[in-house]
Parts: C-alpha cells; structure tokens; sequence
C-alpha cells in the first residue's frame, strides 16, 4: 500500500481529472495561439525578409507602388500618430479628470460621458472614417473655409485624420488614464488638502504624478491602436501615392496600412508585389512590437520608483 | 470644566448625517487651547467623523450633512466666507494610515509650504530641520533628506507625517488614531511628541487605547453611538466617571 502523499488533498479522482483535462486544454490553446503568432512571423520574414532594407525604409515607391521603397508611408504614419496623440491624449486625460475628480457619481452629466465613451469603444472603425468626413471635413473644415475665405480645410487630410482618429482612440485614453487616476490612493489626496491645497493643486501635484504610468501607457496603447487603424482614416486624406512628405497639416499623406491595402488590391500586378506587402507588414508589426515593448519599459521604470 | 483655558475649539449640537444614517447626535462640547484632548470610545461611534468636522475632511464625502455649529476661535467654520484651504492651513491633520507623499523627504515637509509661496532655499532648510527636530526625526535623517520618504520605517513615516503637519505652523493638530499601526517603540516616540508639541498646539486626539488617552491626554471625551457620552479631565473621567456608560467603558465591561 502507498502511503498519501501529503500534497493530495482531499479532492475526488473525478474533480482531479477535470482539472487535469482544464490545463491541458489551456496549455493546448496556448501552444496552438503561440504556434500560429509563430507561423505568421515566420511567413512574412521568409517571404518579405529580403525586401526589408535601409533603402526600403527610406525611399519613395516608384512605378505605381510596384516598386521602390515605403518612406512616405512610413512617415506618414509617425506624423499621424503624433498629431493624433497630441490631440487625444489631453483631451481623454480632461474627461477622464472629469470623472473621476470632478464629478459626483450619480451626476447625469457623468453619467451621459460615461455611456457615451462606452458607446463610442464599441463603435466600427468606418463609423468614424464617416463622421469624419461629416464632421470634421464637412462641418468644421468647410465652414472655417467659409469663414476666413481659404480652400485648405474642406478636405481630407493629415489633420482630419488625426482628428479623426484622435476621437477614435478617446475611449482607450479614458479608461486607461481613469483607472490610473482611481489606483492613487484616497490617502495621497487627503494628506494634501489637509494641507491646505486646494483641489486643482492636489491633482496637479499629488494625483497627475501619480498616475503618470497609466496616462503614458493609455497614450501608447491609443498610438498602437491608432498606428494600425486603416478603416477611419480611408476617407479622411489618406492617399496611395505622395510625390513629397506633406508640408503642412492640410495636405493628404501615405500611411503603411493604407499602403498595404493598395499594394493588396489596387496594383496592377498583386501577385508581383507580394514581396512588398510582407515586408511592409514586417515594418507595421515592428512598430507596434517597439511601442507595446517601451509601454512594458516605461510601466515597470515608473513603479519601481 | 476648565474655566481658567481658553477654548479653541467649541461645538455646539453638532450633527452629522451620511445619507440617511446619523452619525453625530448634537455633540456640544469646548476643547482647551494648547492641551491634549483625547476621544475615546468603540470603533464606529463617531470619533473620526467629528475630528474630520473640526478641519472640514467630511466636505469630501458627497452625502454628508451636518447640522450645528462648529467654532474654531469664535468663527463657525462652515460659514459660506470661510475659504477651507485656509481653514486647513491652521489646522494640521495627521491620520491614521499616514503615508508620505512619494517624493523626497525634503519635499514632503515642505508641500504645504510651497503651495502658495515661493521661499528662498535657506528659508525651507530652515523650515525642514525645525520641523523635524519637533518631530524627534532630525537625527534619523538629516542625512537623506533628498531620499525619499517611502523608504522610512512607518514609524519614522508617521513622524515624518506629523512634522510635515506642523510645517505649515498650524494651531491645532488633528491626530487620527496616529499609533493605530505602530510598534511599541515607535508609539512611545508618538506620545512622547504629543506630550511635548502640546505647549505650542491645541491637540485633538483619537485613540481606541485607553492607557495611551490616559498617559498622554490632559481631557477625554468619551464617545458611544454617535453622542458625547462624558467629557471631562482625563484624570476625573478615568478616576471617577460620572457616567454608567463611560465606566463600564474604561473597566473594559463592554467596547
Ligand atoms: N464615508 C462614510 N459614509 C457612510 N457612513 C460613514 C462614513 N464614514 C463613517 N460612516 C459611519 O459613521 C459612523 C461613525 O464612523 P466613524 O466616525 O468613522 O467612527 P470611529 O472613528 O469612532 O470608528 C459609523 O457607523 C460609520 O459606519
Ligand atoms: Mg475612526
């Protein structure tokens, strides 16, 4: 007879086989997720991996996309997501502020923000290309237009983009910078107003500091979101082709998932440019890795002090 | 009581509502100027809430309503002129779970400072060191002052807590349950505080332990189901107790 092992605890043979089946199939989902992220990747450096040099990264496509590199879209992309972030991240911060600062919980007022940026995280990506164009094209660059007799503002481009996908990417800021704002503890604030700080001191030095991480880590989890984004900005002043970077925030601009989209189904020979599409997908991806990987480095700098 | 002090602090059928809930039942009462006062009584009858009425916390929480009147040096601090960061600038808070600010420790003795003016370096240095000589800190860290605060034992945190209270230069200090968390040692050094700050501040202070009201305390107040039960000199009130209630208290018969 076997002595118990005195780590078998009182659990039935049936509950500890359920468990058993329990892990295998998460152990199995896992591989089976890793092994496709794995596959993938294997995919695009094998097939885009020659592409991929300073001379790609660096200059302009030529004979119709067909050829050259994928500079323009590159830099349109990183001007894109600045812009945007420039634009989102203080205004997601004011409301998050807002709610969880300002206002008293059963406010109708807070109430209605919070449903609203509940909604608009659910909304499709082309539901804001579309009130973009409505919005910010139509409505707000056509009628400053109007106002100050220019022709600069009634069309698509780089600013209505990052407009655009500025209130796309609200949601995303709110929570995360909100969340942050809850995690500073009562204490913290507290001690400051018993100070004699007054509200608005107390947040600008007691409660913004510390929720620093969470404001950088919503503003990169907003670009990461934005910087792959092609559906929001189709139609307001993306192009597939650019002859210089834009000179100005009113002038249309290439950006790497637009790009992929046209070397994809609108080039002359989709089969020949498949090489590209890897390769630029291989940039699109390394971006976003950089962005996640410096969102890790920036938390884990910021706890520990 | 005590006609020869001077009242600081007068309350007078003070009543606090969290919501529906009663909290504080027409609490009238003087505290002396530049004495310990302590309250005592079981959790949950009111200490905290009528301590966080004197400096005004209790505006933070959105469902309370207070009925009464609450006088600092004859002015009802919930009248519409009274500016509550100017209010809490003379009345000094130091709570229970008191963490510093995660800043220098430099920084934390002189936030309260910094708020509104602008002192030269020789100024603050000089604010910090005295702050923390009163606060029986100086030596433990003069060292490591631009450290920071979070890596202080907690009892060092909390006298760091009470010193960056009394930078400020206020004339009452609010004192929560300020030993609650502390070892021995550390709570000794607490008292010992109490007992020398009490010459230049007006002390209010809440503890669950009776021996620590009764060593460090010049009045008690003894406080059940939200209503003042007996306020007396600490000795009278621990000797002879005028009230049922307040005896089966301190012989520990219920509490
Ligand atoms: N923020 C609050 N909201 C609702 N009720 C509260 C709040 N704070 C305290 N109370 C209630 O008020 C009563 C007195 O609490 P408190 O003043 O904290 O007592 P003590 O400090 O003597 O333990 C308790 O019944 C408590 O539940
Ligand atoms: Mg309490």
């Amino acid at each position: 007879m076997t002595l118990p092992s005195p780590f078998s605890g009182p659990h039935p043979l049936s509950r500890r086989v359920v468990g058993f089946f329990a892990v295998m199939i998460a152990v199995t989902a896992t591989v089976a997720i890793l092994g496709v992220i794995l596959g993938m990747m294997a995919e695009f450096v094998t097939q885009g991996g020659g592409e991929l040099s300073w001379a790609f990264l660096t200059e302009f496509p030529r004979n119709s996309n067909m050829e050259g590199g994928i500079w323009p879209a590159l830099a349109g992309t990183t001007l894109l997501v600045l812009l945007m972030t420039l634009m989102g991240v203080p205004i997601g911060t004011a409301t998050a502020l807002y709610l969880s600062e300002f206002a008293r919980k059963d406010a109708w007022f807070a109430r209605t923000v919070r449903f609203a940026v509940n909604t608009l995280a659910g909304v499709p990506s082309i539901v804001f290309g579309l009130f973009g164009v409505g919005f910010f094209i139509q409505f707000v660059g056509v009628g400053l237009d109007a106002a100050t007799g220019s022709v600069a503002l009634g069309d698509g481009s780089l600013l209505w983009s990052s407009a655009t996908l500025a209130v796309l990417t609200l949601p995303v800021v709110i929570v995360s910078v909100e969340e942050a704002l809850r995690a500073v503890p009562l204490e913290l604030r507290e001690a400051s107003l018993a100070l004699g700080a007054t509200r608005f001191q107390t947040i600008t030095k007691v409660v913004l500091p510390n929720a620093v991480s969470g404001i950088l880590t919503g503003s990169i989890l907003a670009v990461g979101r934005g910087a792959g984004e092609v559906a929001a900005i189709m139609f307001v002043g993306v192009t597939y082709s650019a002859e210089a970077l834009p000179n100005a925030v009113t002038e249309k601009f290439m950006h790497l998932g637009y790009h992929l989209y046209v070397l994809a189904t609108q080039s002359p020979d989709v089969e020949k440019t498949l090489p590209l599409q890897y390769a630029t997908t291989l940039v699109l991806l390394g971006l976003t890795f950089t962005l996640n990987f410096s969102a890790i480095i920036i938390r884990s700098r910021l706890r520990r002090h | 009581m005590a006609k020869e002090l001077a009242t600081k602090i007068h309350s007078s059928k003070f009543s606090v509502h969290y919501g529906s809930k009663q909290a504080l039942f027409d609490v009238t009462l003087d505290i002396p100027e530049r004495r310990v006062t302590a309250f005592i009584g079981p959790s949950g009858c009111g200490k905290s809430t009528f301590l966080r009425s004197i400096n005004r916390m209790n505006d933070l929480i959105d469902s309370v309503r207070n009925d009464g009147r609450m006088i600092v040096d004859g002015i009802d601090v919930y009248d519409r002129l009274v500016d509550v960061a100017v209010l809490r600038r003379k009345i000094g808070m130091v709570f229970q779970k008191s963490i510093p600010f995660p800043k220098s420790i430099f920084e934390n003795i002189t936030y309260g400072l910094t708020l509104n003016e602008r002192m030269s370096k020789s100024a603050l240095n000089d604010v910090v060191e005295s702050s923390l000589r009163k606060s029986a800190l100086w030596d433990e860290v003069k060292d490591r002052l631009q450290h920071s605060a979070m890596g202080l034992s907690g009892g060092q945190q909390q006298r760091l807590c009470i010193a960056r209270a009394i930078a400020i230069n206020p004339e009452i200090l609010l004192m929560d349950e300020p030993c609650s968390a502390l070892d021995p040692i550390s709570t000794a050094k607490v008292e010992e505080l109490i007992t020398e700050l009490k010459d230049t501040y007006t002390i209010v202070l809440v503890t669950h332990n009776m021996q620590q009201a009764a060593r460090v305390s010049d009045y008690t107040g003894f406080f059940l189901l939200g209503r003042m039960i007996e306020f007396d000199r600490t000795r009278t009130l621990f000797t002879s107790p005028s009230v049922k209630e307040t005896e089966d208290y301190i012989t520990g018969r219920f509490g």
